[in-house]
C-alpha cells in the first residue's frame, strides 16, 4: 500500500449514491430463522440440527476476529443483537453513512449447503422468506437474492419460480464450492431459468461448502482461507466456459462475489493461450474464453485490491473494463470497504460511476 | 479549559486543552475527544495516556473503537514472543496495528500512520492558576486531568 490515502477526495459520487453489492443480513437469534420453517422442519431443526459443511452449528471452519467471528467491531448494535441484525442501526450504519441507494442482500446461512437436501430446500425458502419479511418490505433500499439449493436442481427451480414476479429479489444466489464445478451439466437446468427470467447469478464466496477450501485441501491457517476465496471463483468461471455454458445460455449473467478482481486478465490471458493451441479439445468453445469472461461476468470489488503501486489499479481496471466492477462494502464484516476510501487512486468521472453504481443498476434493473 | 503557548517560540501557535479527568479512561480504556476540529483517540496505557488521531489513514475507521493488543513476533517458527502489552491498537475494520505511543503502524511505519499528540497530566490545582482557561471542563482542585497539546 502506498502513502496514507484518507486524505485523497472521496471516490463516491455523493449527489448519486451508491449500490452496494454485498451486505450480509444477521438473525437476531439463533432460532430466528426457525419462525419460517414449515412445522416438519421446525421439529427436524430442533431435533438433528440443520447439519451442513461447517463442523458445528454456529461457527465457522476458520473462526476469526472473535468475538463476532469476523464483524467489525463498531458494528454491534446499541440496541443489542449480533452485527447487521438491526434494520434500524443497518440503515444508520451503513445505508446513512456511507450513501447507499441501493444494497443487495447476500444471505450466507446454510440453505444451500445442508447435507440433508430437503431441509436445504425448506431453509432456503425460510432464508427468501426472512429476507422480505425482515428487510426488502420495511427497506425498500434492501434488494434480496433468491437462496437455491443448488444440488436439487428441481427444488432450485422451483424456488426461482416462485420468486418470479416478486421485483424485490434482483438475482438468484449459490455458493461456489459445488458438489462439481460450476460448469458442469447437472446445473445448467438452473442456468436456463436464470437466462429465461434474466436474473443474475451471483455466487459469493463461501466460508464453508461441501469441498475444501483449497484443492489439497482445509488450509491451516484463516489468513489463508481468507484469499483462498479467489481460487474457487476461478474455478467458476473456467468450468463455466470450459464446459460451454455460455454457448448454451449466452445471455446468462454470473457476477462473482468477494472474490478479488486482479487474477481476472491473467487468467483471461492464460485461457485464451490455451485455447488457441488446444481448442479442439473443447469444440464447443466457440469463441476466445477472454470473450466470455467481458460478457458474462461481473465482479464485485471488496475486498479492493491493494498493488504495491495504488496507480497500477488503472492497468487491471483497463483490463477487465470498468463496465465489469461493482462496488460492494460487504457490511458488516471486518474487510469492509467504505465507498468513500476504497479506491486508493482517482477515478475518471464515468468510471467512477459505472463502478459504484450505474453497473448494478443495469444489472439488477434497479429502480 | 485551554490556553495558548508556544514554549519553542516558533511555528503555529499552539494550544493546550484539557480534555478528560484521569479517572474517566481506566487502563486500557479509549476516549475519543475532539479539538479543534480534530477527532482524536485518548489511550490510558498502564496509567500513561497517548493521544493519536482518531482516523486509520488505510480506510477511515475510528481508532477509538479498536482493540488494544500486545505485539507478537516470532524469531522463528514455534516460538512466539508477546511483548509491550496494550500499547498498540488495532483498527476496528481491517485489523491494521498502530503504536499507541508514536501512531506509526507496524506493518508500514514510514508510510501509514497517523498523528501523535503530545499529552500531559496536571493537577487541578496547577490549572487553575493558569494560563488556561475552561472551556468543556469545570476543573476542580483535588482532580487530576488530561492536557493535550494541538
Amino acid at each position: 500500500m502506498e502513502a496514507p490515502v484518507i486524505e485523497r477526495p472521496q471516490q463516491a459520487d455523493q449527489q448519486l449514491g451508491v449500490v452496494d453489492c454485498d451486505v450480509h443480513p444477521a438473525f437476531s437469534t439463533p432460532t430466528e430463522l426457525a419462525n419460517y420453517l414449515p412445522a416438519r422442519w421446525k421439529a427436524h431443526v430442533r431435533d438433528y440440527a440443520a447439519r451442513s459443511g461447517n463442523p458445528l452449528l454456529g461457527t465457522l471452519p476458520y473462526p476469526r476476529i472473535s468475538p463476532g467471528n469476523g464483524m467489525r467491531r463498531d458494528s454491534w448494535p446499541p440496541n443489542g443483537g449480533p452485527p447487521a441484525s438491526d434494520l434500524d442501526f443497518l440503515r444508520e450504519q451503513l445505508l446513512e453513512e456511507c450513501n447507499i441507494e441501493f444494497g443487495i442482500l447476500q444471505p450466507l446461512a446454510a440453505g444451500s449447503m445442508a447435507f440433508n437436501q430437503e431441509l436445504g430446500a425448506a431453509l432456503c425458502t425460510a432464508i427468501n422468506d426472512w429476507q422480505i419479511d425482515k428487510w426488502a418490505e420495511p427497506e425498500p433500499r434492501l434488494r434480496a437474492s433468491i437462496c437455491i439449493p443448488q444440488e436439487d436442481v428441481k427444488a432450485s427451480i422451483a424456488e426461482i419460480e416462485s420468486r418470479i414476479g416478486d421485483n424485490r429479489f434482483v438475482q438468484i444466489a449459490m455458493p461456489p464450492r459445488t458438489l462439481e464445478p460450476a460448469g458442469r451439466k447437472r446445473y445448467w437446468p438452473i442456468y436456463e431459468v436464470a437466462q429465461h427470467y434474466d436474473l443474475p447469478i451471483g455466487l459469493h464466496t463461501g466460508a464453508f461448502g461441501y469441498r475444501p477450501n483449497t484443492p489439497a485441501g482445509w488450509s491451516s491457517f484463516y489468513i489463508e482461507e481468507h484469499f483462498a476465496a479467489s481460487n474457487s471463483l476461478q474455478t467458476v468461471m473456467a468450468s463455466m466456459i470450459m464446459e460451454g455454458a455460455f454457448e448454451a445460455f449466452p445471455k446468462l449473467k454470473i457476477v462473482l462475489v468477494e472474490g478479488g478482481f486482479s487474477w481476472v486478465p491473467s487468467l483471461g490471458w492464460r485461457m485464451d493461450r490455451e485455447w488457441k493451441r488446444m481448442r479442439d479439445e473443447v469444440p464447443h468453445v466457440k469463441r476466445l474464453p477472454s470473450e466470455y469472461m467481458r460478457e458474462n461476468f461481473w465482479y464485485t470489488t471488496q475486498p479492493i485490491e491493494e498493488p504495491e503501486h495504488n496507480r497500477h489499479l488503472y492497468d487491471i481496471l483497463r483490463w477487465i473494463g470498468a463496465d465489469r466492477l461493482m462496488f460492494s462494502t460487504d457490511y458488516p464484516h471486518w474487510d469492509f470497504d467504505d465507498p468513500r476510501y476504497a479506491f486508493k487512486v482517482p477515478l475518471e468521472p464515468a468510471e467512477k460511476s459505472a463502478i459504484f453504481r450505474d453497473n448494478a443498476i443495469s444489472l439488477f434493473k434497479l429502480s | 479549559m485551554s490556553a495558548q503557548t508556544n514554549p519553542a517560540g516558533r511555528g503555529r501557535q499552539k494550544g493546550r486543552h484539557v480534555v478528560a479527568r484521569v479517572d474517566e479512561i481506566a487502563d486500557g480504556a479509549s476516549k475519543l475527544v475532539h479539538v479543534e476540529g480534530r477527532a482524536i483517540a485518548l489511550f490510558n496505557v498502564k496509567g500513561e495516556f497517548f493521544a493519536i488521531a482518531n482516523r486509520c489513514p488505510h480506510e477511515g475507521a475510528d481508532l477509538c473503537k479498536g482493540k488494544i493488543v500486545a505485539l507478537i513476533e516470532s524469531d522463528e517458527p514455534g516460538v512466539v514472543r508477546l511483548s509491550r502489552h496494550g500499547e498498540l491498537v488495532r483498527c476496528p475494520w481491517h485489523g491494521w496495528e498502530f503504536d499507541i505511543r508514536t501512531g506509526k503502524s507496524w506493518c508500514d511505519p514510514t508510510r501509514t500512520r497517523v498523528k501523535s499528540y503530545d499529552v500531559a497530566v496536571e493537577s487541578g490545582a496547577r490549572l487553575v492558576e493558569g494560563p488556561y482557561e475552561a472551556e468543556v471542563y469545570k476543573v476542580a482542585v483535588e482532580d487530576r486531568y488530561v492536557v493535550i497539546e494541538v
